[in-house]
């Protein structure tokens, strides 16, 4: 039986253990291996799968992930493709996947259409980079009419006013950007994220996952400490063509330091 | 979207305070050279045969181009609000040429994105940023032209939003930037209003301008918006819609939602941003600022577009006969006049937005002609 979101984080609070949460391009280089890569993450202990959907433009990513959703869009790979994919595949593994896809292919996609295949394909959350909680009333009525996880972020720029829209309209978990910037930028671990993450803390209960620049097993380690789960991106999606050793190697680490 | 937050209340203030206004009218006029003139170009309207065609001559602002009005706005915007650094994309430089010009200007840093394709087009406005003080980024990702260079100005602001103001070229992107580039660039209608007043004693019947992200036509219509006069926008069409190699989103895109905004985009089946083309760089863009769609819908403004073909020979036309080099961008509504003027009566008066010089073009249309300077 294939796990949620909110299933995963309930147990691993019990457990009193941090989520680990591996980024993927979808179709980088092709879907097959996608999911083979999916399926290492499983077996090195990956809580969470964030998949993401190749997009011409990726405003909110680095180098690294811009590139691999270019190698992916050269190969044809498109949101319905992944839909149709995660259709076949998703049974596979037992952690849950969260899409994350830009505001315009779930637009021309159709939002009640989008939401309805995602959930048939075995999608339990969506993250939309490009979507404020501000212009997102009608595809979160879908998705909750739907059942899929709304996740939206939070910065170290967010005022209170936008702290609590954010946690308004997010379920599953919260996604804290842990710099203003791109994906794969440098982590800075100077105590601020700490301070904001208890100022969000003062708001909810519902977990605070953080990415953007979390690259090695040390700073894996410190985000941990101070949230409930650690994305780690641009840094797996560069070490994608290293051979499956040093990469089995790199997850196996991450997992320890994610405690 | 704090700093949007941040920027619409600093414009909106800005907007109401006098000192705030004062010291932009005094640059508008010392500084930009403004009002610029309104010409009545007596030749191209005699070899027509048509209308009385009337040119504002955007062209003879510094810097060149229309893009001025709007970098001087938020270059002393962004000055108020404590920045210490512009960053702006550009397509065909002229953008990138006047924020540099407004950095120097209120002494601020300077950086500007350019996609590696418009940088080979046009070296000339690369070197003048330069010069100008201002650090020039190559883009060479995904098309490798205004809509990278774009992003990649989005990304360097959310990683330095603290210190950095985006200097959104066009009236494109979220709220407040299309309001605020269109206020900023109203101007022009504004005068031309006055001007054609003095001249004919009468408001026109039509107004031509290309539209690229579709600041300089909104600058020139928004004035006339509840005039009778008739409005026609000029997209790029390329080489023709049927090739797929234009920048004609009226005429070949559909209802999308990027960067920021929701508007017109070419896009594929899957809502991925089509590669666009035009002779002219300022133009090659996959989308069109959203009022644009609001003034089609509501009938009140006609697109069309013009071909890279029409609009070189609109070039070397406005050269020739009236002594002026037009940019190539300003060319596609040059080219529209060509269209439309034989078939009106004489009495009739067009006024097109002469948005900028072609000096930056020249070298490009050469070597398009096979020369080598």
């Amino acid at each position: 039986m294939k796990l949620t979101i909110g299933e995963t984080f309930k147990r691993l609070r019990k457990e009193g253990k941090k989520a680990f949460i591996p980024y993927v391009m979808a179709g980088d280089p092709d879907l097959e291996k996608t999911g083979e890569f999916v399926r290492l993450f499983e077996a090195c202990g990956a809580d969470i799968v964030e998949m993401g959907v190749p997009f011409s433009d990726p405003l909110a990513d680095g180098p690294a992930i811009q590139r691999a959703a270019e190698r992916a869009l050269q190969n044809g790979v498109t949101l319905r493709k992944v839909i149709a994919y995660l259709k076949r595949f998703s049974h596979e593994i037992k952690i849950p996947v969260v899409l994350m896809t830009y505001y315009n292919p779930v637009f021309k996609y159709g939002l009640n259409l989008f939401v309805s295949d995602a959930r048939d394909a075995g999608v339990d959350g969506i993250i939309i980079p490009d979507l404020p909680p501000d212009e997102a009333d009608k595809f979160i009525s879908h998705a909750r009419k739907g059942h899929l996880n709304t996740i939206f972020l939070l910065a170290p720029t967010s005022n209170d006013d936008r702290i609590k829209k954010v946690l308004k309209a997010s379920t599953g978990f919260i996604y804290y950007v842990s710099i203003t910037g791109i994906t794969g930028s440098d982590l800075l671990l100077d105590g601020s994220m700490e301070v904001l993450i208890s100022k969000i803390r003062m708001y909810t209960d519902k977990p605070i996952a953080v990415g953007f620049g979390v690259s090695t097993p040390e700073e894996a380690s410190a985000v941990a400490r101070i949230s409930d789960g650690v994305i780690v991106g641009s840094a797996i999606v560069k070490r994608l063509q290293n051979s499956p050793d040093a990469l089995k190697q790199y997850l196996t680490r991450l997992r320890e330091a994610i405690r | 979207m704090p700093a949007l937050k941040e920027l619409e209340k600093a414009f909106f203030s800005a907007k109401k305070d006098k000192v705030f206004q004062g010291e932009l009218r005094i640059l508008q006029k010392t500084y930009i050279g403004r009002p610029t003139p309104l010409y009545f170009a007596s030749r191209l309207t005699e070899s027509l045969g048509g209308a009385k065609i009337y040119l504002k001559r955007e062209d003879l602002a510094h810097t060149g181009a229309h893009k001025i009005n709007n970098a001087v706005g938020q270059a002393l915007l962004a000055k108020k609000m404590g920045k210490k650094r512009l960053i702006a994309e550009t397509g065909a430089g002229q953008h990138g040429v006047a924020t540099a010009t407004g950095a120097a200007l209120v002494g601020l840093e300077c950086e500007i994105y350019m996609g590696t394709e418009d940088m080979e087009r046009q070296a000339l406005n690369v070197f003048r940023m330069k010069l100008l003080g201002a650090k020039v980024t190559e883009v060479a990702t995904g098309s490798r032209t205004l809509k990278d260079a774009i992003n990649e100005a989005l990304r360097d602001w959310t990683t330095n939003v603290r210190t950095t103001h985006y200097v959104l070229g066009t009236v494109f992107g979220p709220h407040p930037f299309p309001v605020m580039v269109r206020t900023f660039q109203a101007v022009i209608g504004r005068e031309a209003k006055k001007q054609i007043m003095d001249a004919e004693k009468k408001l026109p019947d039509y107004l031509v301008a290309c539209v690229g992200g579709g600041s300089n036509s909104i600058g020139l219509f928004h004035a006339f918006l509840d005039s009778d006069a008739q409005m026609i926008g000029v997209e790029a069409g390329g080489k023709g819609i049927d090739t797929g190699q234009h920048a004609a989103r009226f005429a070949g895109g559909s209802l999308g939602v990027f960067q920021g905004c929701k508007s017109y985009l070419l896009q594929d089946v899957d809502g991925n941003v089509l590669g666009t083309h035009s002779v002219s760089a300022g133009l090659d863009y996959a989308s069109i600022g959203p009022e644009h769609p609001y003034l089609r819908d509501s009938g009140r403004i006609r697109y069309t577009y013009a071909t890279d073909e029409e609009a070189l020979s609109a070039f070397e036309l406005l050269s020739r006969i009236e002594g002026i080099t037009p940019a190539l961008e300003s060319a596609h509504a040059i080219a529209e006049v060509v269209k439309l003027s034989p078939g009106l009566s004489r009495e009739q008066i067009v006024i097109v937005n002469l948005s900028g010089r072609g000096d930056k073009d020249v070298q490009h249309v050469a070597r398009i002609k096979g020369l080598e300077l």
